[in-house]
């Protein structure tokens, strides 16, 4: 072990350099594979925000299999009357809103910012779990009589106004001038199909049906009554709409459906990414081989001696193995801590998550690596003829 | 009565090397006593150095008995083998094989390693030692940093180090120049004083004629084995 030790300090270079191949190699194991599951959990968390009894229908067909994919410029057949129908039409529906929708500028004073404008009846707060941060949200009142008030999400809010009180202020979305009723809690990025509740901004459906210059609603976001019934409810749906519409008309999408289909799909992003990054881990454990196998010859001599001296096959063996899993094991513990702080820094960017499992997958393969690679060259260490080795020049 | 420290019977050493035998040691036998200095002389390509091998426990013969310190080690175990050359076996070598980037301190404390014990137990034996071979003040040199008279020395209490029965030594004087030569020789004398047995493989008369007793080798036969005064 102090042998060990000893023979890599005196070859300090070039150990460090050695272990620079299982370092990168780790650190990008952990690195790309928390990337992947930190995109796993962002858009769990994303679905979970919005709770897993939700069903969505849009217009149009809407293929699962081409996730993220909107349906190009979907024509709403949907009417108002759906919604009652929908209601009516089945017992394990809890819920329902019409749902205008359209991206639109927004100013205030001069201030502008770009957001996607949700039109919604007042329930729409309560089955997204949205409420008022400061002031209120849209109430029926306000749907009934066709108000021109707003509820901005936290970052239109944050945008227009900065760190002064916006409840009250009038702001022109289009040309048409809106009272602010209100601020949203922040989700921190909660929300989904549709984009972010925090960058929002919400106003009365039958006000947006006016700005938009519409008549339909686009979608509708139903509630089911609990995560158990939302196949049911979807069934109900899809029964109801049939009876006026044709199937090409709508999809009916259930949030868990979507999200197992997404996150599949992301999970196998991550094993491709951490199987690239493996790659690169064995390459350094092929370095680390190479090393120790030019490490014993240019030691022969060395070898030789210290058996003379009384060292036997196995002491030599053990120094040539410890060394190279000292290697592997501190590049491995130095790659943990490089990719797990990789992964913190790229944080601000996008959402990681370093998973103990790739922590252990990394430290287990690196020291295995050093094991694995480092076997050969010892055993050539150790089979070596003292009296040869004695000789070598 | 003084016992044998090497005891050698009838060994030889048959190489073959594509199919052709090769005979370097036929039929030899020895015996050394303890505190005796023997010089092994002969040209090279006489034998002499595998039967140094054979002495050193670094090699085995064909046939015939080894006895060190009344041990055979004829049909031992390369692991009885390492521990003979250990506890045994002090050697100097022609090209010193000390550990380059290791300090001298450390060269000589590398036997004690493989003996198992431990680090401060170590360093003041080898201090001691070194001291003996008048290194006391180059403990911590490099051996790129000492002349080659020096390296010897650290070699030799590398080999004493372990305060072996035989100190077994191949032409150590081949590398030095004449006067670092001497100096190594009037070393040996001394530690032969103090009843060392040291057995010299050398081709160079002079040298083997610092030693007691002197045998000659040639294909791989003993042909003259006499004992010398001091000159």
């Amino acid at each position: 072990m102090i042998l060990a030790l000893r023979a890599l300090r005196t070859n300090k270079i070039r150990s460090i350099l050695t272990m620079l191949g299982i370092i990168i190699g780790v650190a990008s194991v952990i690195l790309l594979v928390s990337i992947g599951t930190g995109l796993q959990a962002y858009v769990t968390q994303q679905f979970a925000s919005l709770g897993s009894n939700k069903v969505f229908i849009l217009p149009g067909k809407v293929d699962l299999k081409r996730v993220g994919g909107r349906p190009t410029t979907p024509v709403s057949k949907f009417e108002l009357g759906d919604v009652t129908d929908i209601m009516r039409g089945s017992v394990v529906i809890k819920d329902v809103t019409p749902v205008v929708t359209q991206a639109g500028t927004i100013t205030y004073q001069g201030e502008i910012t770009r957001a996607d404008i949700f039109g919604v009846w007042e329930n729409y707060f309560a089955m997204g779990n949205f409420s008022a941060d400061v002031g209120s949200v849209i109430t029926q009142n306000d749907v009934e009589r066709t108000r021109k008030v707003v509820v901005l999400g936290s970052k239109p809010a944050k945008d227009l106004f900065g760190d002064a009180e916006p409840v009250g202020k009038t702001v022109t979305i289009g040309d048409i001038r809106y009272q602010v009723k209100g601020v949203l809690v922040s989700k921190g990025g909660g929300g989904a199909l549709g984009g972010d509740i925090d960058e929002r901004i919400v106003i009365p459906f039958t006000t947006a049906l006016r700005q938009f210059n519409q008549s339909r609603p686009f979608m509708m976001l139903v509630e089911a009554s609990d995560q158990d019934a939302v196949v049911e409810a979807a069934s109900d749906i899809r029964r109801t709409l049939l009876r006026r519409l044709k199937i090409d008309d709508f999809t009916v999408l259930e949030q868990k459906e979507l999200l197992s289909t997404i996150t599949q799909f992301l999970s196998v992003i991550t094993i491709a990414l951490g199987g690239i990054a493996a790659i690169s881990l064995l390459v350094g454990g092929i370095g680390i081989m190479n090393i120790m196998l030019v490490s014993v010859t240019e030691r022969t001599r060395e070898i030789g001696l210290r058996k003379a001296v009384g060292a036997t096959g196995r002491d030599i063996l053990l120094q040539f193995l410890i060394e190279s899993v000292i290697v592997s094991l501190v590049g491995g513990i130095i790659g943990i801590l490089l990719g797990g702080a990789g992964s913190l820094a790229l944080r601000s960017f996008v959402q990681t998550e370093v998973t103990l499992w790739s922590v252990f997958l990394a430290s287990g393969f690196s020291a295995l690596i050093g094991i694995v690679f480092g076997v050969a060259p010892a055993i050539r260490a150790a089979r070596l003829d003292p009296i040869e080795a004695l000789r070598y020049e | 009565m003084t016992s044998d420290v090497l005891r050698i019977s009838h060994i030889s050493k048959i190489y073959t090397m594509d199919g052709v035998e090769f005979t370097a040691v036929g039929d030899v036998s020895l015996s050394v006593k303890h505190g005796e200095y023997v010089a092994i002389m002969g040209p090279s390509g006489s034998g002499k150095s595998t039967l140094m091998h054979i002495i050193g426990c670094l090699d085995r013969p064909t046939a015939g008995r080894v006895e060190i310190v009344g041990q055979d080690i004829s049909h031992a175990s390369d692991h009885v083998l390492a521990r003979i050359r250990n506890t045994s076996i002090g050697f100097v070598f022609q090209q010193f094989n000390l550990l380059r980037r290791t300090s001298a301190i450390a060269n000589v404390e590398l036997p004690l390693v493989y003996r198992g014990i431990g680090g401060g137990e170590r360093r003041s034996i080898a201090e001691k030692i070194l001291r003996q071979v008048g290194l006391g003040d180059k403990l911590n040199n490099f051996p790129s940093q000492l002349s080659g008279g020096q390296q010897q020395r650290v070699a030799i209490a590398r080999a004493l180090v372990t305060d072996p029965q035989i100190l077994l030594a191949d032409e150590p004087t081949g590398n030095l120049d004449s006067k670092s030569g001497t100096e190594i020789l009037e070393l040996f004398e001394g530690l032969h004083k103090n009843g060392r047995t040291i057995i010299l493989v050398t081709h160079d008369a002079d040298v083997a004629r610092q030693a007691r007793r002197i045998v000659r080798i040639a294909d791989g036969k003993i042909v003259e084995d006499k004992k010398v005064g001091r000159p």
